[in-house]
């Protein structure tokens, strides 16, 4: 394409889109609002992802052992679980550090043996850290299965909680999402339209004087990339400009809400959300072109 | 070989209207050909069928050594830039001056911008609206806005002119004027085709006629009339 074909492409598409200017700015605001909400959900997905892993990584398995197995015994099963696959860090604490635990809590450690007729009521038991958080389960249930372990606990129902949460998020995001970009869509072959209609008599002598087909289809084709294009430009600042917000709004108690500060995330998801923003109204606009631009 | 050759061609419109009925005809480089017949004959069909608006269903059309009908769709608009069209109404767009409206033929075939400005003024010139050049099209009489038309028509030099009832919203005085225009331009060596129902224009050139009715073609006389009132 020569170079002052492009420019006059432009002028067309940007005169087009002045002369329906509501309709544009329509357009181009439904864009901004679905990819806008895009950006929030994926970033919102992303951090309860996020967190969920950070709990679940720092949760350890709690392993009791039965109450009357020797001390021989339990150093026994402690090699075992030392020896799961995935297992990383292995803490034997014995019955008596138990009870001096328990006792820092509730006062001295003669009146809870004596409240207990002088006999230690604790168990052995393990602190099992493992190297991957997805893998917390499956460990846990090779440790159970260990002859003379009687209890595991891990943070499991925590975890799993934020897990459905973000299962839930996604499914919920993918259907808003996807009814926003629909609205934004036919928005744009609206638009478009509009804009073919409003110039019907101009493509009608294009045709006859022998125009080409894309050279009558181009500044339709542009109209909308560019609907697609600002209205996503938009939502990608405000999702930036937002995210920055709430990670200072967070700032101090960063320990215990630890968000994602990884500016790459934030990078790659402003970028996606003009590529997809651009795609919408790139594709809203071949639709148009095709169903009403027969040229 | 001929210019401009149909071959039995035949073209129907759903449900079962048949425009033109097995016309088989032949325009030689230069001519001046009349095409006339009452209302619904065919004329406009058969003009369509020219600048491949429409194919036929049947049958040829040979123009300048190829068949239209098997044209890609990206070399029809190479065929439409050696034919200039001409309507009853005109077609000018009412928002741009008389020189944009001539122009806009030339920018959207990708004309050098330096070479636009002076073939509009050559095509005005022909037609004779040179000092009409920066008036719109409201402020020009019927005969004005058809010699602007005109001039949009021929300013990317066609081979081939045609013109569906050129005349048809104009009083008889400003359709001779027309009249000898497109006879200027054939005279120039575009072959010229006209779509017309004004027999008394007809009868007074004395060019080549070519009469449909019902889609076929009844009659086609070298230096001929009108000859359905007679
Ligand atoms: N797009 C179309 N769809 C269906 N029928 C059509 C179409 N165009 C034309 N026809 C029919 O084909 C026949 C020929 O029409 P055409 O327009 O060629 O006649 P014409 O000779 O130009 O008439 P007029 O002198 O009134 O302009 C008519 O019966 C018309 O109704
Ligand atoms: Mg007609």
């Amino acid at each position: 394409m020569k170079l002052r074909t492009a420019g006059y492409f432009f002028r067309q598409a940007a005169l087009s889109l002045w002369r329906n200017v509501w309709m544009s700015l329509a357009a181009a605001a439904s864009v901004a609002i679905s990819m806008f909400l895009l950006g929030a959900f994926l970033l919102l997905v992303f951090n309860v992802n996020h967190i969920a892993n950070n709990l679940q990584s720092n949760v350890e398995i709690a392993a009791f052992l039965q109450v009357d197995v020797p001390r021989q015994v339990s150093l026994h099963i402690q090699d075992q679980v030392r020896a799961l696959p995935g297992v990383t860090e292995v803490t034997l604490v014995p019955k008596e550090e138990g009870l001096q635990q328990l006792s820092q809590q509730f006062g001295s450690e003669q009146d809870l043996l004596a409240a207990t007729g002088g006999v230690n009521p604790l168990p052995d038991y393990l602190r099992v850290r493992v190297a991957d958080p997805q893998s917390i389960q499956s460990v846990a249930e090779a440790i159970k299965a260990i002859p003379g372990v009687e209890k595991v606990n891990y943070g499991q129902e925590v975890v799993e909680r934020l897990f459905a949460v973000v299962r839930w998020l996604r499914w919920l995001g993918v259907g808003i999402i996807a009814m926003l970009g629909l609205g934004a869509l036919s928005l744009i072959v609206l638009t478009i339209r509009l804009a073919v209609y409003s110039r019907r008599r101009e493509i009608n002598i294009m045709k006859y004087v022998g125009a080409t087909d894309w050279f009558i289809r181009w500044p339709f084709f542009l109209e909308g990339l560019w609907l697609g294009l600002f209205g996503s430009g938009v939502a990608a600042l405000a999702v930036y400009l937002g995210y920055r917000l709430v990670l200072n709004m967070v700032g101090p108690a960063a320990v215990f809400v630890p968000l994602i500060r990884d500016q790459g995330l934030l990078l790659w998801s402003t970028l996606g959300l003009v590529a997809g923003g651009s795609l919408v109204g790139a594709l809203g606009s071949l639709f148009s072109i095709r169903r009403f631009l027969k040229v | 070989m001929s210019l401009i050759q149909f071959f039995n061609v035949t073209k129907q419109y759903p449900p079962n209207i048949t425009a033109l009925d097995d016309v088989s005809v032949k325009i030689d480089k230069g001519e001046f050909v009349f095409l006339v017949g009452p209302s619904g004959a065919g004329k406009t069909t058969f003009i369509r069928l020219l600048f491949r608006e429409e194919v036929p269903n049947r049958g040829q059309i040979i123009i300048g050594g190829r068949s239209i009908s098997r044209l890609k769709r990206k070399e029809v608009p190479l065929l439409r830039r050696n034919i200039g069209i001409v309507f009853q109404d005109f077609r000018l767009l009412p928002d741009r001056t008389v020189f944009e409206n001539v122009a806009f033929a030339l920018r959207v075939v990708e004309t050098h911008p330096r070479e636009i400005k002076p073939r509009v003024e050559k095509a005005l010139a022909q037609v004779g609206l040179s000092n009409r050049a920066r008036m719109f099209p409201h402020q020009l009489s019927g005969g004005e806005q058809q010699r602007a038309a005109i001039a949009r028509a021929i300013v990317n030099n066609p081979g081939i002119l045609v013109a569906d009832e050129p005349t048809g919203n104009l009083d008889p005085a400003t359709s001779g004027d027309i009249m000898k225009l497109l006879e200027e331009i054939n005279r120039l060596g575009t072959t010229v085709i006209m779509a017309t129902h004004a027999w008394d224009i007809v009868n007074s050139m004395r060019k080549r006629v070519i009469a449909l009715q019902h889609g076929r073609l009844v009659r086609d006389d070298r230096e001929g009339g009108y000859g359905y009132e007679a």
